[in-house]
């Protein structure tokens, strides 16, 4: 096998390491609330038992990321794992809990320490083309924020944008062209070399491959581990695809509708899945090396985030269902060093 | 035995103002009773333009150019719009990516599989709503009476595909050509869908071309598998041969761009570039601008499909056939 292996960034855990995260989620949650209409309200004073939509896409979620650390974040639809990714970028506040950089509060931050704050987590979305501004040059997307912020002086602009370009794999010579001009996986560097331009230490990547052709996802995965060698990134890396995950991250959280169901490390999560629905995505996984397997199959649908099942979340479709599962949540224990599940089997087992 | 499909250099062109789009460039293969043709490319490969073909609805300025679809034995190049209307969704079913394709918002369900059911069985409204309800028990919609109400809107994204996979099985088709049917699914939903079309084609002899660029479902479903690269297939054979040891440049390329194909952290194995425009493919093999055993010979003709060992086909003048030997 040719090429070189990433050094890794030697694991910091334990009580030797009083380190400070670069970003932690405490009790964080976030609803999303719809208003009744007029018709709604009406109703409702006439005495229909008609209510607003909640829906809980973050349910009181803890997670610490520490610095230099791939975090990958895997989970289905409507799991909340998006809400959550831009509540850690700053570009959603949560309902409730803090989110702490550095240690600190960044509702408490005020002015300059919010925006550089801010600037310091950049995020890289799904679609590229939905992201960048059709009518907007390439050297423009690149170069507003770091001019705007005052990264960089007019006169140093051009060769700034040129310098971002190139570390993203991008031509400088293509600068002077639109979004459309580009082929998805081109369209995908830029969006990167317009995060890395405002100079962040953390990259929020949201099903960044998602819509890539293979070999094309590989050569963005492959400047996502060549930016983190080059500039030291914190990376919180969203995905549905675990094999993607299981390539890049250090540390795996898996989501099932809004709420943290097991949290270890990334090699720990593929070897010894604890929780019922980790072990059954690893399962509905299709893998290269498995031929004309019999595909195992997880009974039912994912439920809708507006009703969702009382108790555990996962119980009407989990194999191990025990009656107190359909009452109590179960809590986020430690089941290894490092690694913690939500699950009452464990319980079951001590 | 004839296959239930066979597709000899078939060329679908689409004639646009800039030029000649050649999507589907001599492209053949056979798929027999009861298996699965994993039919594998990147975007614009001509993977879809294929299946289009095949069930005839390839719209102008794109048309079939040459060569002949014999459908049990039958070209379908040579028959009537009136003949293919009778063979599709009868003989021939086909299930989209965007199973939305497939159903029409504003009727309800059982309004579009009684429709269908009529469409090519004289039979009454009463036996095609039964007809009807049991394909959509087949497929694991729960309580399909009451679900037959229902409009497309209301049922989820993994729900409509099973619908639309039953509107597919309604005359228990002969072919069935899925263009990346799981694609948008999440994958716990994959799996069941998965799994459904494995018991399909082996209780039902139904042969199934299943279009994707997943490598890793084609791994896990399909007999053998056909790769397109910019229009042409590049590589055939039975699918342990062609993931083991593949013969082709782009065929090894791709496998080896797949994440779990690598060492955890290490760079992933990639292909330089990226595809070329259909529009004026340059002459000479497609890929030998993103090839490493690229070499002059390359450039001078367009490498003819060949095969190199019994089964195995690969369009390559430096294939590896080192690696097929060791494996």
């Amino acid at each position: 096998m040719s090429g070189t292996v990433i050094e890794r960034v030697a694991p910091r855990t334990g009580p030797a390491a009083p380190e400070v995260p670069i970003i932690e989620l405490r009790n964080v949650s976030r609803r999303f609330e719809k208003r009744l209409d007029v018709v709604g309200r009406l109703a409702r004073r006439l005495g229909a038992p008609v209510r607003e939509e909640v829906v809980h896409a973050v349910d009181r979620v803890d997670l610490a990321i520490r610095e230099g650390e791939v975090v990958g974040l895997v989970g289905e639809s409507g799991c909340g794992k998006s809400t959550l990714g831009r509540m850690v970028a700053g570009i959603l506040p949560p309902s409730d809990g803090m989110v702490l950089r550095h240690g600190a509060d960044i509702r408490s931050l005020g002015g300059a320490a919010a925006r550089e704050a801010k600037l310091r987590t950049q995020m890289i979305f799904q679609d590229p083309y939905a992201s960048l501004n059709p009518r907007l040059k390439v050297q423009d997307i690149v170069g507003e924020a770091p001019m705007v912020h005052g990264l960089v002086s007019r006169a140093g602009l051009p060769d700034y944008v040129d310098e971002q370009l190139r570390r993203a794999g991008l031509d400088p010579g293509f600068k002077r062209r639109y979004p459309h001009q580009f082929s998805g996986g081109q369209r995908q560097r830029i969006g990167i070399a317009r995060a890395l331009a405002v100079k962040p230490d953390m990259l929020v990547c949201d099903e960044a491959v998602a819509a890539l052709d293979v070999s094309i996802q590989a050569q963005i995965l492959n400047l996502f581990m060549k930016l983190r060698r080059e500039l030291g990134l914190t990376y919180l890396f969203i995905s549905h695809d675990l094999s993607v995950v299981e390539h890049l991250s250090d540390r795996v959280v898996i989501m099932y509708l809004g709420r943290v169901v097991e949290e270890a490390p990334a090699a720990e999560v593929f070897a010894r899945a604890n929780h019922p629905y980790t072990q059954s995505l690893l399962a509905s996984v299709p893998r290269i090396e498995a031929r004309r397997r019999a595909f195992t199959v997880v009974q039912g649908e994912i439920p809708s985030p507006l009703n969702p099942p009382t108790g555990c979340h996962f119980h009407p479709r989990c194999p191990h269902a025990m009656p107190r599962c359909k009452v109590e949540v179960p809590a986020l224990k430690t089941v290894a060093p490092g690694h913690r599940s939500a699950c009452h089997l464990n319980d079951a087992a001590a | 035995m004839t296959p239930t499909l066979e597709v000899r250099n078939l060329r679908t062109h689409f004639f646009t103002r800039a030029g000649v789009v050649k999507a589907v460039d001599d492209v053949s293969f056979a798929v027999e009773r009861g298996r699965v043709l994993g039919l594998v490319g990147e975007s614009g490969s001509g993977k879809t333009v294929t299946g289009f073909s095949i069930i005839g609805l390839v719209d102008p300025p794109g048309r079939i150019a040459g060569g002949r679809i014999l459908f049990q034995g039958t070209d379908l190049t040579t028959l009537s719009e009136e003949a293919m209307r009778d063979l599709r969704g009868n003989r021939i079913a086909m299930i989209f990516q965007d199973p939305m394709m497939t159903l029409n918002p504003v009727l309800r369900i059982d309004t579009q599989m009684v429709e269908t059911v009529l469409a090519h069985r004289r039979t009454t409204r009463e036996e095609a709503r039964r007809i009807a309800r049991d394909a959509l028990g087949q497929v694991g919609i729960p309580s399909p009476e009451e679900r037959l109400h229902a409009y497309p809107h209301q049922f989820s994204g993994g729900m409509r595909q099973r619908v639309a996979i039953a509107i597919a099985l309604l005359h228990k088709p002969d072919l069935i050509i899925a263009d990346e049917p799981t694609t948008a699914l999440d994958v716990t939903i994959q799996g069941q869908i998965l799994a459904e079309a494995q018991k399909l084609c082996a209780e039902s002899g139904t042969a199934m071309i299943w279009i994707t660029h997943d490598l890793s479902v084609v791994a896990g479903l399909a007999d053998d598998i056909a790769v397109m690269y910019a229009g042409r297939v590049v590589e055939q054979g039975p699918v342990d041969e062609v993931l083991d040891a593949p013969l082709h440049p782009y065929t090894l390329g791709l496998i080896g761009s797949v994440p779990s194909r690598n060492r955890r952290g290490a760079p992933l194995r990639q292909i330089p570039g990226m595809t070329p425009s259909l529009l004026n493919l340059p002459e000479g093999c497609a890929f030998r601008a993103r090839c490493p055993r690229a070499t002059d010979a390359c450039a001078a003709v367009q490498p003819m499909i060949t095969e190199h060992r019994p089964g195995r086909f690969a369009r390559c003048i430096h294939p590896h056939l080192e690696a097929a030997e060791a494996a």
